[in-house]
């Protein structure tokens, strides 16, 4: 008898003081705590939250300790389109398989379904958002993970939509595994240094797949960009990694596979591009490294307007391409090496499987179309061809240091 | 009409310029596919091939076959036939059996290379009908221009002549009146400067399947309308069907009226 009260004693003790014990917290509609609101406040630090399935509706929950909250099921958050719905505001919070709806639209305030401000170490996983202004809103935090999302938006117009997953002064964080799809730009980086954005997808979207604004050393490798507004715009970043991405089918005028505005010491190696208007569109970007990247059948593999200097374009493969690359300017600056081209038309008598002439990149005719671009028009026309040839026996409009001395003459392989 | 297409067109099969034609198909054919192991490159490279060379054959073999025949076409002119069935049924006999070599020497080599199983089914085969409409197209010019010339030097001359102004030198002028008038909303007039050259109405149909992304570029309501949608399909097909019923009209017109 005295052992189990001394039992309950110790017991009682450490319910009293529960510093390092995770309790269980359960929300379901029939439970004593049926909404998350109220689970929020009765809990402890480091707590657990399951929320069992079924339709909750609440908007403004503010997580203002470390919790993980846990849905059983994909319950639903209806936020009944009267703004935000989950706001944290705590370090250590985790929230996992929730399926949020109905995020309210405005024109002064970004609501957004999930909004983690001065944060870190925060997870974000197995969420799927629908009929959202915002989805995942990272402000002012650092070192979080944002895994395996699902976020479907509704975007028609650009100035009453919002991001699928927006980054405003954050560090460190992972956005890996995410699918977004019909938003206004699919994840948005703004002023945000050294993340990691891999695996996602990011298709359907109003403007961009992928935007990064005056965001530095960050990493995006083996996404897929599809069908967007413009694929990726990379713009007043500095070394910002590319690798191994997918840029397909951004077609209309102002499409592009991926736009670079002052960019500097970027590398991008490994990519895709595929049927785009423009492959990539490079304005006032300095050294970059291009490598390994496929470009095929876009109108425009690469689109240079002025003030790039020292870019380096390097075993490439440039297939069927209508224009392989478009200079504005006469001046060059950049090099291009040991590239395939697929309309190249020398010869490789020594066999080493470089070509011995040089190869032109540049046609006139796109000097023609940047100046008149309704002669578009006369595309492989034999007109054109005849007088792109004697543009190429003696450059007169296009730079004519603008050369691939080492054509390959098979298409690389890595 | 049709015993005299029957009898042009067996004329014409059993004659050596159909052979030659076929087997340059055909050596086309095949030598593009060895050296490119690749189908929708060699359909690039036809298109470029068929857009010069059907017109300028048509033109040739339509005018040449003409002035060959001006002998039989003057012995079936003394028998009651009418003349509209006469001239017609040489003018199909010859477009038919041009189109049939093109069709049979493209189509065997890449039948052979798996086109079923290919993407590039579709392309090939816009290909192979553009490449027939401007063989029925230029062949009735071919015939417009010999109808109107007995001289069979001036004839040639200016067979080649149409050939060279709609190929090459049509291209020029327009490119020139584009880069001339360039502070002018131009796209309509782009258009419309397409549409009245058959040549270059063709190569609209096979940018439309190949360069679509290009094309898309371009700022303006009325392109994106046309290149953006069947619209821009249809369009080329119905002015494809123009420019051949207007020459044969004209060859039954001219046909009825000339002396022989």
């Amino acid at each position: 008898m005295k052992n189990i009260k001394i039992t309950l004693l110790i017991l009682v003790a450490l319910l009293a003081n529960r510093n390092g014990f995770a309790y269980q917290i359960e929300v379901c509609k029939t439970c004593p705590i049926s909404t998350l609101s109220d689970g929020i406040a009765q809990a402890k630090d480091f707590d657990t939250i399951t929320i069992k399935k079924g339709t909750y509706k609440e908007h403004n929950v503010i997580v203002n300790k470390p919790l993980t909250i846990i849905g059983e099921n994909y319950p639903i958050i209806d936020g009944e389109l009267k703004g935000e719905i989950i706001t944290i505001i705590s370090d250590n919070v985790t929230i996992d398989g929730l399926f949020i709806i109905n995020v309210g639209t405005s024109y002064t305030e970004d609501y957004a379904a999930v909004r983690i401000k001065n944060s870190k170490n925060f997870k974000i996983q197995n969420l799927v958002l629908e009929k959202l202004f915002f989805g995942i809103y990272i402000e002012k935090s650092r070192d979080g993970k944002v895994f395996h999302n699902k976020i479907i938006g509704e975007a028609v117009e650009e100035y009453n939509s919002g991001n699928g997953i927006q980054l405003w002064y954050s560090k460190n964080i992972q956005i890996e595994h995410n699918f977004v799809q019909h938003v206004r730009d699919g994840i948005y980086l703004e002023f945000s240094n050294f993340c990691t954005i891999k695996n996602n997808v990011s298709a359907l979207n109003v403007r961009y797949g992928l935007h990064f604004m005056f965001s530095n050393d960050d990493l995006y490798e083996d996404n897929t960009f599809e069908n967007n507004g413009a694929g990726v715009a990379v713009m007043f970043s500095k070394r910002i990694k590319m690798f191994n991405n997918t840029f397909k089918e951004n077609w209309g005028t102002a499409s592009y596979g991926l736009l670079l505005k002052e960019i500097n010491d970027a590398e991008i190696e490994g990519n895709t591009f595929e049927d785009n208007t423009i492959g990539i569109n490079v304005e006032g970007s300095n050294r970059i490294n291009y490598k390994h990247n496929t470009f095929k059948e876009n109108g425009w593999a690469i689109k240079v307007k002025g003030a790039c200097y020292t870019n380096i374009f390097t075993e490439n493969n440039f297939l069927y391409n209508s224009f392989d690359i478009a200079y504005n300017s006469k001046v060059n600056d950049n090099a291009f090496d040991k590239n395939y081209w697929s309309s190249y038309t020398g010869y490789d008598l020594d066999k080493n499987g470089i070509g011995d002439i040089p190869y032109r990149p540049v046609k006139l005719f796109s000097y023609i179309v940047n100046r008149t671009p309704e002669t578009i028009i006369l595309l492989r026309s034999m007109f054109i061809d005849i007088i792109d040839f004697s543009e190429k026996v003696s450059p007169v409009f296009t730079p004519d240091d603008l050369l691939d001395n080492n054509p390959q003459i098979k298409k690389r392989k890595w | 009409m049709l015993k005299i297409l029957k009898y042009s067109f067996y004329d014409l099969m059993r004659s050596r310029w159909s052979y030659v034609y076929f087997a340059f198909y055909l050596l086309l054919g095949v030598v593009l596919l060895f050296l490119n192991n690749d189908l929708s490159k060699a359909v690039i490279t036809l298109m470029n091939v068929i857009i010069v060379l059907v017109p300028l054959i048509g033109t040739i073999f339509g005018v040449m076959y003409y002035y060959n025949s001006q002998e039989f076409t003057e012995l079936l002119l003394a028998q009651p036939i009418k003349r509209s069935s006469i001239f017609l049924g040489q003018y199909l006999g010859v477009a038919l059996s041009l189109s049939m070599s093109l069709i049979l020497g493209l189509g065997i080599p890449f039948v052979f290379y798996g086109l079923f199983e290919s993407s590039a089914i579709w392309d090939f085969s816009l290909l192979l009908i553009t490449g027939t409409f401007l063989t029925l197209i230029f062949t009735a010019l071919a015939f417009n221009i010999a109808l109107s010339n007995e001289n069979k030097i001036k004839g040639f001359g200016y067979a080649i002549l149409l050939w060279l102004f709609l190929a090459v030198i049509y291209d020029g002028l327009f490119l020139m009146t584009l880069i001339l008038f360039e502070d002018y909303p131009l796209d309509k007039v782009s258009l419309i400067g397409t549409m009245l050259n058959p040549i270059d109405l063709s190569r609209t149909l096979i940018l439309l399947k190949l360069d679509i992304s290009a094309l898309l570029g371009y700022t303006g309501a009325v392109f994106k309308q046309f290149f953006g949608t069947s619209f821009g399909l249809i369009v080329s097909f119905v002015m494809l069907t123009i420019w051949i019923v207007m020459p044969v009209l004209r060859i039954i017109f001219k046909s009825k009226k000339k002396d022989f």
